[in-house]
């Protein structure tokens, strides 16, 4: 049988894998509930974060908080231009108009960072006592990942002080709810849905940094996976609301690490598929998701 | 002339659902617009408050075009659309709703002086404050839909089938608040299918059909009227 010790190491893994997924997913799910859009861009913001954090820590000497937290407000500038360029003058077309949008921006971002910058991967390395491992009683962790989760956690109960407790906030909500009613009621849906653009994608930035810090490495492709699997997360914890993208993210992070942990190593190249296959079967179960939304379709 | 719609059309794609049609609306009065489904009182409704777009024609609030004027900003010059089926946003509480319906204003003395009159308009909505909108039952909804297009302060109230779907005793206390808010002079457009409640407590009315203004004249006369008796009063 599994020490206890193992068990913890694999717990202490999945917080990390599940908060990476749940903050990618809360801006898949966000601007989902508003526009009805799936956008496949999102993914590559994630590795545009990442990409400016290296920036950062290589060029500058400011402190490595500046690396999480300069990306966050760039890339959540970004998210706002990408709206305001090609996702706006879609507003009212058919939703796969703004689909195949979301792949061609897609496409842009990836292509642009390997023209401007190069396709090469390039070593993500941070301060040595950042990611040395230490024990804390039966586990054992980097500052990095104690940080990491941490501040992924503490930006989750950001936003939901604040999609509950602020007027925009719950206009968000209001807006993916019944976006036609929130018109009535005088609500600006461009501001709100400039804020989800904002919100989602400096939350992308944050797990940009969380992704390249894991694997030690950035390139312009990055982005696919984590955009990927976030939207698994996303679906499975129903598509459209926040703290169903919370549930699904730690939910997938903690299945895909105890995929690998506890069954023979010959699975672990299965993974991927593992991941899907719990998409399937969540879906079976529950065709909305594990916490759905109560969205009316209509504009 | 407070709200004047002139010579107005408004296509679905290529379908034309109102024909050039006029109304006005003076401040202080009661107006309903009757007139079987599939008229274009809907439309009518939502192309004042600014959701859908005239291809012709005009609309003049308050001394100002407003024919293209973003719905955003119509409420905050005193457009409130209180609309068909409610669409009360049933994830939020009945506090939160409201507080949507405050959204523009940045006034908080007002704002709470107007919570509390929609809350002694609707006492109901006090007690369930807290609760999810989707809870409540079918006349709490339309009290807390009519509730949250008033926190906007309207100087024109657009309501949209208020009746629709309630119980006899219900559509009687609907039309009980239009006439107290009428009183305290909030203007009203109602839209109601229910067209024997509404020509008894509006002051004029028109008769939509087809999206043509067919009729148009004080409630009391157009109640009496041997048309309209007939096709929307039965008999």
């Amino acid at each position: 049988m599994y020490s206890l010790p193992y068990i913890a190491q694999q717990i202490v893994n999945g917080l990390n894998l599940g908060s990476i997924y749940a903050l990618v997913a809360i801006g898949l799910t966000i601007v989902y509930g508003i526009l009805r859009l799936i956008n496949f861009a999102h993914g590559d913001l994630v590795m545009v974060g990442a990409y400016l954090a290296l920036a950062l820590i290589l060029n500058t000497a400011l402190p490595l908080g500046a690396a999480v937290l300069v990306p966050m407000i760039v890339v959540g500038g970004v998210g706002i231009l990408v709206e305001r360029l090609a996702y706006r003058p879609l507003r009212g077309a058919p939703e796969v108009a703004m689909l195949i949008t979301s792949l061609a921006v897609s496409s842009i971002i990836q292509n642009g960072t390997v023209m401007s910058l190069s396709a090469q991967p390039r070593a993500f390395r941070l301060p040595a006592d950042l990611i040395a491992q230490q024990q804390v009683g039966v586990v054992s962790f980097s500052t990095l990942e104690a940080i990491s989760v941490s501040v992924a956690i503490g930006l989750m109960a950001l936003l939901t002080v604040f999609v509950t407790r602020t007027r925009v906030g719950v206009a968000m909500r209001a807006c993916a709810e019944n976006l036609r009613a929130a018109r009535l009621m005088g609500i600006d849906i461009n501001q709100v849905i400039a804020y989800a653009f904002a919100i989602g994608s400096a939350l992308a930035a944050v797990a940009g940094f969380m992704w390249a810090g894991r694997f030690g490495s950035i390139e312009p492709f990055m982005g696919f996976l984590p955009g990927l699997k976030a939207f698994v997360a996303a679906v499975i914890g129903g598509i459209g609301s926040i703290p169903g993208a919370m549930l699904g993210g730690y939910l997938l992070g903690f299945a895909e690490i105890f995929f690998v942990g506890f069954l023979p190593p010959e699975f672990s190249g299965y993974r991927d598929a593992f991941v899907f296959g719990l998409l399937l079967l969540v879906l079976l179960v529950r065709p909305r998701g594990l916490l759905p939304t109560t969205a009316e379709r209509e504009g | 002339m407070l709200l004047e719609v002139e010579e107005v059309s408004v296509y679905y794609d290529s379908i034309q659902a109102l024909k050039g049609i006029s109304l006005r609306l003076d401040a202080g009065e009661l107006v309903t617009i009757v007139g079987s489904n599939g008229a274009g009182k809907t439309t009518t409704l939502l192309t004042i408050s600014g959701i859908l777009h005239p291809r012709r024609g005009r609309i003049r609030f308050d001394g100002q075009d407003i024919t293209h004027t973003p719905p955003h900003e119509l409420v905050r010059r005193g457009i409130s659309h209180c609309p068909e089926g409610r669409q009360i946003f049933t994830g939020l509480t009945v506090a939160e709703n409201l507080m949507m319906g405050a959204y523009h204003r940045r006034d908080r003395e007002g704002t709470v002086r107007d919570l509390e009159w929609v809350n002694t308009l609707f006492p109901i909505l006090a007690q369930r404050r807290g609760q999810a909108a989707g809870t409540l039952s079918g006349g709490e909804q339309q009290m807390l839909a009519m509730a949250r297009a008033l926190m906007s302060r309207p100087k024109v109230l657009l309501l949209d089938e208020p009746s629709l779907g309630l119980a006899p005793l219900l559509v009687d206390r609907i039309f009980e608040v239009i006439q107290e808010l009428r009183h305290s002079g909030v203007t009203i457009l109602l839209v109601e299918q229910n067209a024997f409640q509404a020509l008894r407590v509006a002051d004029r009315a028109y008769v939509l059909e087809t999206g043509h203004m067919k009729l148009e004249g004080p409630a009391r006369e157009l109640a009496v009227n041997e048309e309209v008796k007939k096709a929307y009063l039965g008999g």
